[in-house]
């Protein structure tokens, strides 16, 4: 898989970044380069040299030098080709959690993060047990715009403005955290108002469209933490001018709230 | 005499339609035969002394269908749904449409295309590529192709199946009924050096492991063979060989085929026109008609509307490139760079209707790179211009590039006023946006309607 741009380091300085993409060549279904690449651009234009590598299957995990890992969402037949390795990963991801690795997985990645994906026939994949939560195939799909309202840090909100396209249902186990709350839209299961999950440094989310461009305020939240395993003051990033950003934001936000949810 | 009273009917309201203005009232009679009569279908279909032949892919129908109506509107008379209208309504209204037509020749949607063919019960049936788009529409691609091969196995025996071989999904079908006429590409020299990043069916789909191609040329097209189980591309009836591509202008190519070999200059340019080209030639061959006729018509075509359509505006050229998939843009991005002078100037508009797709994440499984890495200005317009802004500058694109005009008729303007007097403005729209561009232009007296064109 080739990335977008080619902006891959930055100019110079000490700050720097390994982000590793799960199998870019099975998981990638929903543009999910266009969130790489908007970590990455958005780190260069910082000045922080950023190292993008790929983990295929039966490649380990670089515990102790990831800084972010990113999980994609891809077809039922490439997530059942994965699924069996990433359950094997299963030590090496919670490894990288604790040592500060900050996590994004979306859509399909999603699911495989969680215990289990049971299909409509009855057959379980197993997932990495990494977030405290299952999915179940329900009868027909959950398709559109969604809105979420999103409080990462305590007394900082946010909306988070993507697209939905998935047949699962994903149940939180009780007292899980969900990533967001919905303003339109389905969510985790079309029910409980919930989307994603939420586990300290760890993101599990339905949103693609791809997630990070127009929700810019994420994909900086996400580089903040990342910057956190390596330095030990608060990390700060200089401010970007993010007209399209918002444009863009607006313009989904305002489709989630006029056809999100109805499909 | 059911039948004649409600063709009748659905005429008349087609022709109310067009004459109120309300769109080109290409589909309402055939919604309105539909709800009168299930039967109808079949019906109109069984009273063409030639038969009806079907067409469907994700990209290249409309021109494919174009090209073989060339060869087959020669001396007969052909009912064709050359306006796009080429769901279940649209196929009935063109069969409606037909007064003494000889034979039907019908574009179809991929999602209609079981139905269709289960009703229409179609002479050849020519299957050209399935490709990811519209996911928000169609659900995973899988389930597409699943739909497809039920579609195939229920086919009456009289049914001759055509198939792009260079699709694996679609060789498979040809593996499994005889009598089969397959088409593709054979020249090595056109290979692109790796699989693009939006290839969609990297993998056997007999067993999962990825494929090893000999050579790729569209996507996932190509000469493709599994190293653990061997399902490869069959053999093919029909093949562009020895292929030339001449920028913007056209294409030649060795049109081999089991009654000999010829060459044919196709006034179309890029590899994805010489896959619609092979296509019409097959369906054609498997209708027995001959090499030389099958020549005659690909060498007379013309572009399809929106489908490098050129039209003279103010003394600038405008070029439409209709681009609504991944694949499809990704080839409309390699022609544009194929041609002698590369784009400077772009207009690039996304609509997010359900013609488009309401999922707008595909324009970043698009290798717009090479492209924009010549532009020095690019307009971006439609609903979800932003967006298209936001792909561009995290592609790589100066923000000081980019122009970001949702209105469509503001963003032309726009556009026109940066092109060059006697220059060329390349527009890569998606289909509605497409449509509406064309009113545009229509409505300033440059082009005609499409339903007065087709
Ligand atoms: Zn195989």
């Amino acid at each position: 898989m080739s990335a977008i741009g080619g902006g891959d380091s930055g100019p110079g300085g000490d700050r720097r970044l390994v982000i590793c993409h799960l199998y870019p060549e099975y998981l990638n279904i929903y543009a999910d380069r266009g969130n790489i690449a908007v970590l990455s651009r958005r780190a260069a234009w910082r000045g922080i040299a950023v190292e993008v590598r790929s983990i295929g299957l039966g490649e380990d995990v670089p515990v102790g030098e990831v800084d972010l890992l990113y999980v994609g969402g891809g077809q039922d037949r490439e997530q059942a080709l994965v699924a069996p390795d990433i359950a094997g990963k299963a030590d090496q991801l919670r490894a990288a959690l604790a040592d500060g690795t900050v996590l994004l997985a979306v859509c399909g990645g999603y699911q495989l993060l969680g215990r289990s994906y049971r299909d409509q026939a009855g057959a379980e994949l197993p997932g990495a047990g990494i977030l405290p939560l299952h999915t179940v195939a329900g009868p027909r799909r959950l398709i559109g715009d969604v809105l979420l309202d999103c409080e990462l840090d305590p007394g900082d909100r946010h909306t988070v403005a993507g697209f939905e396209n998935h047949a699962g249902r994903t149940l939180l186990d009780p007292g899980a955290e969900p990533f967001g709350r919905l303003v339109a839209g389905f969510g985790n299961d079309g029910e409980s108002g919930f989307e994603g999950c939420r586990l300290g440094r760890a993101l599990g989310t339905y949103l693609h469209g791809p997630l990070l461009p127009r929700n810019p305020w994420l994909a900086d939240w996400l580089l903040v933490q990342a910057l956190a395993r390596r330095e030990t003051a608060v990390p700060v990033l200089a401010p970007l001018a993010d007209t399209f950003e918002h444009e863009a934001h607006a313009v989904a936000a305002q489709r989630a709230r006029d056809r999100g949810g109805r499909s | 005499m059911r039948l004649a009273t409600e063709i009748t009917l659905a005429r008349a309201v087609g022709a109310l339609s067009r004459r109120t203005g309300r769109g080109g009232g290409t589909t309402l009679p055939g919604k309105l035969l539909l709800r009168l009569d299930d039967a109808a279908l079949s019906a109109l279909a069984l009273r063409l002394p030639e038969g009806a032949i079907v067409v469907s892919a994700t990209n290249g129908k409309t021109t494919t269908c174009a090209l073989a109506a060339r060869v087959l509107g020669e001396g007969r008379t052909l009912a064709h749904n050359g306006a796009g209208a080429n769901l279940l309504s649209g196929v009935a209204a063109t069969l409606l449409a037909a007064h003494r037509a000889d034979m039907a020749l019908l574009e179809v949607d991929e999602a209609a295309l079981p139905e269709v063919v289960r009703r229409v019960a179609p002479r050849v049936l020519a299957l050209g590529n399935l490709f990811r788009d519209q996911l928000d529409r169609y659900g995973e691609l899988e389930s597409l192709a699943e739909a497809w091969r039920a579609a195939v196995a229920g086919l009456p025996a009289s049914t001759r199946l055509v198939v792009n071989a260079d699709d694996p999904m679609l060789g498979a079908l040809a593996l499994d009924r005889s009598g089969t006429v397959t088409y593709g590409v054979d020249d090595p020299a056109q290979a692109r050096p790796s699989l693009q990043h939006a290839a969609d069916s990297k993998y056997c789909i007999r067993c999962g492991a990825p494929y090893d191609y000999a050579a790729a040329y569209v996507g996932h097209l190509g000469d493709y063979r599994c190293p653990r189980c061997g399902h490869a591309r069959p053999a093919l009836t029909v093949a562009a060989r020895s292929i030339a591509l001449d920028g913007l202008a056209a294409t030649a190519f060795d049109l081999v085929t089991p009654d000999g070999s010829c060459r044919v200059t196709l006034p179309l340019p890029g590899l994805y026109n010489v896959y619609n080209a092979v296509a019409a030639a097959a369906l054609c061959h498997a209708l027995g008609v001959p090499l030389a006729a099958i020549a005659r018509g690909l060498e007379g075509a013309e572009p399809a509307w929106g489908r490098f359509e050129r039209i003279a505006v103010d003394g600038k050229t405008v070029v439409l490139l209709l681009v609504k998939n991944p694949a499809g843009a990704n080839e409309a991005v390699r022609t544009l760079l194929a041609g002698a002078t590369p784009p400077r100037l772009a207009l690039v508009a996304l609509n997010d209707a359900v013609a488009d797709g309401r999922d707008v994440s595909w324009i970043w499984d698009v290798d717009y790179e090479p492209l924009l890495a010549g532009l020095e200005r690019v307009v971006a317009s439609g609903g979800r211009a932003a967006e298209l802004g936001l792909r561009f500058r995290y592609g790589g694109l100066d923000d000081a590039a980019i122009e970001v005009i949702p209105d469509l008729e503001q963003a032309l303007d726009r556009a026109l006023a940066l092109t060059p007097a006697g220059g060329e403005l390349v527009i890569l729209p998606t289909y509605t946006a497409m449509l509406a561009l064309r009113r545009v232009i229509a409505g300033r007296g440059h082009v005609r309607n499409f339903w007065d064109a087709a």
